[in-house]
């Protein structure tokens, strides 16, 4: 079995204040593991803490060194106004354009806020999927994508596990989670005090 | 063709006409179009306290413009940034029109800063405008792709362990030094229209960045040498014919389908 690439030993994260339950999680190059929970469970939080966005309460939070870090969040890229089009959005993260759907065709020499609110996220999604990176996080990627964007998301994901990378997910979406990924961890809310 | 008289200004402007409309590009990308009109009139009051302090104006502008700049990062962590760049407009203006309301000289000087010095760029000032052109292109070529990615992507940038510093900090220098070359060249205003304009259309019709980039460039060099020769030749100041003649083309463009 691969070493960890990323190892959590009851870990709470939270911003001003704790707002995860403890957490124990381990994910090796190749695996895919999902995060679910109702919202206000941490899943957001606890993928900040990784990325060295929020902070750490308790608990043990490694990551393999030298690992390079892709995150995509639910904040979606400023483009309204900007005059960028797709195949430079992709540049700028070092993406390739190799997979993407056929739907897409045509997409990436046109300005990217002349694209449907679809057809944008996935793009916006895939510079960062894409991007090199050993370990993405991946928070509620699915949002605003329709069937087929799903589906094909599942496939890259998989492509991308298959090519080294460990990638964390949270969604809401559990069919999605189940179809993806190899072990899907839910989260509790953590205990009002 | 106009007199060798005005070959020297007129190079003096084109170098700015360049760079500015690149400058206002990055500007406009970061949501801080405004900071042309601040760190102008920033550089217009510190050209003033310096004549007053016996020091040359463009000195003085160079190092008020500057300080604002480096005061940026600081300030921002207290104030909402849709504040920061009034209150330094504010700042700049009122300290500008006090020490022009109490020195004789001061209020000549002031007038000549907000309405535009560029016929009388000399040699020195021209050398000293081409070669901050050039080094200013070269850094904007450098931080083009980090100035976009951490806009657009700031976590995986953060991520990538790319300094902040040159982009972040280093900009805001280059650009209030810039602003402040430029406007004690061609004034406040012809300043802030060659920044805003040009690229305010460049954004509405471009069909990419690097097209973007070009159609300012195009839009600002073609106003300037149009609004200098009209200038010239309806013995008018050059400032507000440029100024008229790019809010034309914006008007235009506003009507005219995207």
């Amino acid at each position: 079995m691969n070493p960890p690439v990323l190892a959590l030993d009851g870990v709470v994260a939270g911003w001003q204040g704790p707002a995860t339950r403890p957490v124990d999680l381990r994910l090796a190059a190749g695996g895919i593991v999902g995060l679910s929970g109702a919202n206000g469970a941490g899943k957001s939080t606890l993928l900040a803490a990784i990325a060295g966005r929020a902070r750490l309460f308790d608990g043990r939070l490694a990551v393999a060194p030298g690992v390079r870090i892709g995150l995509q969040t639910q904040e979606v890229p400023p483009l309204a106004g900007l005059p960028l089009a797709g195949r430079e959005l992709l540049a700028l993260t070092g993406a390739g354009s190799a997979g993407l759907p056929s739907w897409l065709d045509g997409c990436l020499d046109r300005r990217l806020d002349r694209l449907s609110g679809g057809q944008r996220h996935y793009l916006a999604l895939w510079a960062v999927l894409q991007a090199p990176a050993d370990l993405l996080l991946l928070d509620e990627p699915t949002n605003n994508l329709d069937a087929a964007g799903v589906v094909h998301l599942g496939l890259a994901l998989r492509q991308r596990a298959a090519a080294g990378c460990a990638i964390l997910v949270v969604s809401h979406d559990a069919a999605f989670l189940a179809a993806a990924c190899d072990a899907v961890i839910r989260l509790e809310a953590p205990d009002v005090p | 063709m106009f007199p060798d008289l005005f070959a020297i200004p007129f190079l003096t402007g084109l170098c700015l006409a360049v760079l500015l409309p690149l400058l206002g590009c990055y500007l406009r990308l970061r949501d801080e179009w405004l900071a042309a009109l601040a760190y102008a009139h920033v550089a217009a009051g510190g050209a003033l306290l310096a004549m007053l302090a016996g020091l040359p104006p463009p000195v003085g502008g160079v190092a008020a413009a500057a300080a604002a700049a480096l005061a940026k990062e600081p300030l921002a962590a207290r104030l909402p940034a849709s504040a920061l760049f009034p209150l330094l407009l504010l700042a700049g203006w009122a300290v500008g029109m006090l020490v022009a309301a109490n020195h004789p000289l001061a209020e000549r000087v002031g007038s000549a800063l907000f309405d535009g010095q560029l016929y009388f760029a000399d040699a020195g000032r021209l050398a000293t405008v081409a070669a901050g052109t050039l080094a200013c292109l070269l850094v904007l070529r450098r931080l083009s792709r980090p100035l976009l990615l951490s806009q657009l992507y700031p976590d995986h940038f953060r991520l990538r362990g790319e300094a902040p510093w040159p982009v972040h900090s280093g900009f805001d220098l280059l650009a209030a030094l810039v602003l402040a070359l430029a406007t004690t060249t061609l004034g406040v205003m012809a300043t802030f229209a060659l920044v805003f304009v040009p690229p305010w259309l460049a954004f509405r019709r471009a069909g990419d960045w690097r097209r973007g980039l070009r159609l300012a460039l195009l839009v600002s060099v073609g106003g300037y040498i149009a609004a200098f020769a009209m200038a010239l030749w309806f013995d008018q100041p050059f400032g507000p014919v440029l100024a008229i003649l790019l809010i034309l083309l914006a008007g235009i463009a506003a009507c005219s389908r995207s």
